[in-house]
């Protein structure tokens, strides 16, 4: 039963009701809800008072509905900024399906980093997951549906993981459901990381997001790249703050991918493997655990939603216009989309961290959390994944979309609701590159960090000039490898190659053992028949007769179990 | 190595004179003492710029081999999965 009603209402309230309204209402009535859906939301939010509000009882557990503190009110406002955005890129859309998923998917989003107890926390878990399969199989290819596929059976299984291990951490803490520091020292705590760790892509789980989000529609990536893995940031920046084992797997997580984003050819995959590359800041930030750390950590969500958001968007807009995603196919788009070939060059500045840009505000907190808590290794390896990322977002992406050799394709600009939508995007990178004090304000803790002095300055320009220096070499003396079109292995090669080809194989073997078997049988039948009657010639086994074995076979079971 | 080896026009070759001269500013501005090393390797001059060159080259020159050992054909699941 819920009590308080008379406290404030939760803004994924309003999205789930706006889904709602979505299914009867005209075209006309869907398009507007998309925009101003997310800015009610957003006003509802700025409204309310930090605080605890819908606790409910179900059985024998106690929850709350809606809990309001500054991280979850942070990722509130970064979860309705993206759904506005995302609204105004999609305005052009009027695929009734695709709007209702959009906003169950970000209300449970916004329900999932509000929830204050862990099993409202898997019901919006759960919901996000199944709504946002919908924005993959919208895009209607054979790809997409087996994709989407893919990651509806990876999300479901991240869901129970979550469900058994907050099932098992309730029984622990004696009843109690609240979602606080969980930790993972136990199994339930051990549990739980795992399901985050699989929807925050942790290595060797990663892959959901790099053969799903590319073959999503051009709108429906900008969503996924949003919410998914940032409600998982979320939860390991409130559940698994300080587990050191979390700073080496998002050491991990800033390498590993930059090597596949160098040599990988549709350019919005290359965009999801920098998205892990990036996820690992964070989850190498939470793992640091300091109040510096972790500030850094949820800054770099807050940023990477918009400036990641901002590379899907210019990408979603050359796949909108062109029809093509492939680095080999593209090039010299710049000429026909200026606005566009600009917009994406400020996502492009934003997430190489270039001082004045987003990304530097929030990436300096936690390359400095990890030389201020003695991890210097772990810094070194951070530092390469910054000029990495430089290399494979900030300069490839641009070059090989709009730059490069001249593909021969003349467009023009996208519908400009795509067109504002960047704007608005890249607008934020620009802002909160120049005035970070707006989003330290909101940060969970008050550490009065300021990134902006010499030393940080100075050695940030120094690593991506020399970056730059770097590509153009590798470029000019024809080192750098081609785009090519490719498939390149991955840990996916387990579940889609080797697994299915281990399954074929021990099926036909168990099949023809069987076959085998039953041959045998036959054959055995008719030595005791020829044994019993004396003059019986025992004929070659067939078809037949094993159809007729395994009738028999089939009857006898029947007869078994009717009787025991 | 790369058969399409781009050829830069004077005006991107202008930009990249004025790109190279950034460059050799920015290690020269290691020799003011404006940027102070918060470890024990970063204090050191040009640390950063050769540290920057350096992870790029290797990084693209891994890459490069790694696509030898990992890169398949375009259909390489395709042609099973849609079976």
């Amino acid at each position: 039963m819920i009590e308080a009603l008379s406290s404030p209402l939760p803004p994924f309230l309003i999205f789930f009701a706006a889904a709602v309204l979505a299914a009867v209402s005209p075209a006309i009535v869907r398009t507007t809800l998309t925009v101003f859906v997310p800015v009610i939301g957003g006003l509802l939010l700025f409204n309310t008072d930090l605080g605890d509000y819908y606790a409910y009882q179900m059985f024998s557990y106690q929850g709350e509905l809606y809990r309001l503190d500054e991280l979850s009110r942070l990722f509130g406002y970064l979860f309705h900024i993206a759904a506005f955005i995302g609204g105004v890129y999609a305005l052009h859309i009027r695929d009734r399906t695709q709007q209702i998923a959009v906003f169950i998917y970000a209300g449970s989003a916004l329900g999932a980093v509000m929830s204050g107890d862990l099993i409202s926390l898997f019901i919006f878990w759960e919901l996000a997951a199944i709504s946002s399969v919908v924005l993959i199989w919208a895009r209607g290819t054979s790809r997409a549906y087996h994709a989407g596929m893919r990651y509806l059976i990876v999300q479901v299984t991240s869901g129970m993981l979550l469900l058994v291990g907050c099932v098992l951490l309730i029984g622990d803490q004696g009843g109690d459901s609240a979602f606080g520091y969980i930790g993972a020292n136990s199994t339930a705590g051990l549990l739980i990381l795992l399901a985050l760790g699989v929807k925050s892509a942790f290595p060797l789980m990663h892959n959901w997001l790099t053969d799903a989000y590319p073959e999503a529609t051009p709108t429906g990536t900008v969503f996924l790249s949003a919410f998914t893995t940032k409600v998982a940031i979320y939860a390991l920046a409130r559940g698994f703050p300080g587990t050191e084992e979390l700073v080496y797997i998002g050491m991990m997580m800033t390498a590993f991918p930059i090597f596949y984003a160098v040599i990988e050819n549709d350019l919005r995959r290359v965009l999801g493997y920098s998205m892990i590359n990036q996820l690992g800041f964070m989850v190498c930030g939470i793992g640091i655990g300091t109040e510096l750390a972790v500030n850094g950590a949820v800054a770099h969500a807050f940023n990477d939603v918009i400036f990641k958001g901002l590379l899907f968007m210019s990408m979603g807009a050359v796949l909108h216009m062109t029809g093509r995603m492939n680095g080999s196919d593209l090039g010299g788009l710049y000429k026909s989309m200026p606005i566009t070939t600009t917009l994406c060059i400020i996502g492009a500045a934003s997430i190489s961290a270039f001082p004045l840009f987003s990304g530097f505000v929030s990436k300096s907190m936690v390359m400095s959390a990890a030389l201020m808590e003695g991890y210097s290794g772990v810094w070194l390896v951070l530092l390469f994944a910054s000029a990495g990322v430089f290399h494979h977002a900030g300069i490839k992406i641009p070059y090989f979309a709009f730059f490069a050799h001249d593909a021969g394709i003349r467009t023009s600009e996208p519908p400009r609701n795509m067109l504002i939508a960047m704007g608005i995007a890249a607008a934020l990178c620009i802002g909160i590159g120049c005035f970070p004090g707006y989003l330290y304000q909101l940060l969970p803790y008050d550490t009065g960090y300021w990134p902006f002095d010499a030393t940080h300055v100075i050695a940030q320009m120094q690593i991506l000039f020399f970056s730059a220096l770097a590509f153009i070499w590798l470029q000019l003396s024809g080192i750098y490898p081609p785009e090519l079109r490719s498939v390149n292995l991955d840990a996916e090669w387990f579940y889609r190659r080797a697994g299915p080809v281990i399954w074929n194989r021990t099926r036909d073997f168990i099949q023809h053992l069987i076959s085998e078997a039953l041959q045998l049988m036959v054959r055995i039948l008719h030595w005791m028949i020829a044994f019993a009657t004396d003059s019986y010639t025992p004929p070659q086994t067939s078809q037949t007769s094993r159809m007729a074995l395994w009738v028999i076979l089939l009857l006898g079971c029947y007869v078994m179990f009717y009787f025991f | 190595m790369n058969k399409h080896r781009p050829q830069p026009g004077p005006k991107v070759r202008r930009g990249l004179v004025i790109f190279y001269i950034i460059c050799a500013l920015l290690v020269l501005l290691d020799l003011t003492g404006l940027r102070h090393g918060e470890s024990d390797f970063d204090s050191w001059w040009g640390f950063y710029a050769v540290y920057g060159f350096i992870a790029c080259v290797i990084l693209v020159i891994t890459a490069t081999w790694l696509r030898k050992l990992i890169m398949r054909g375009e259909d390489y699941y395709r042609r099973h999965e849609d079976d």
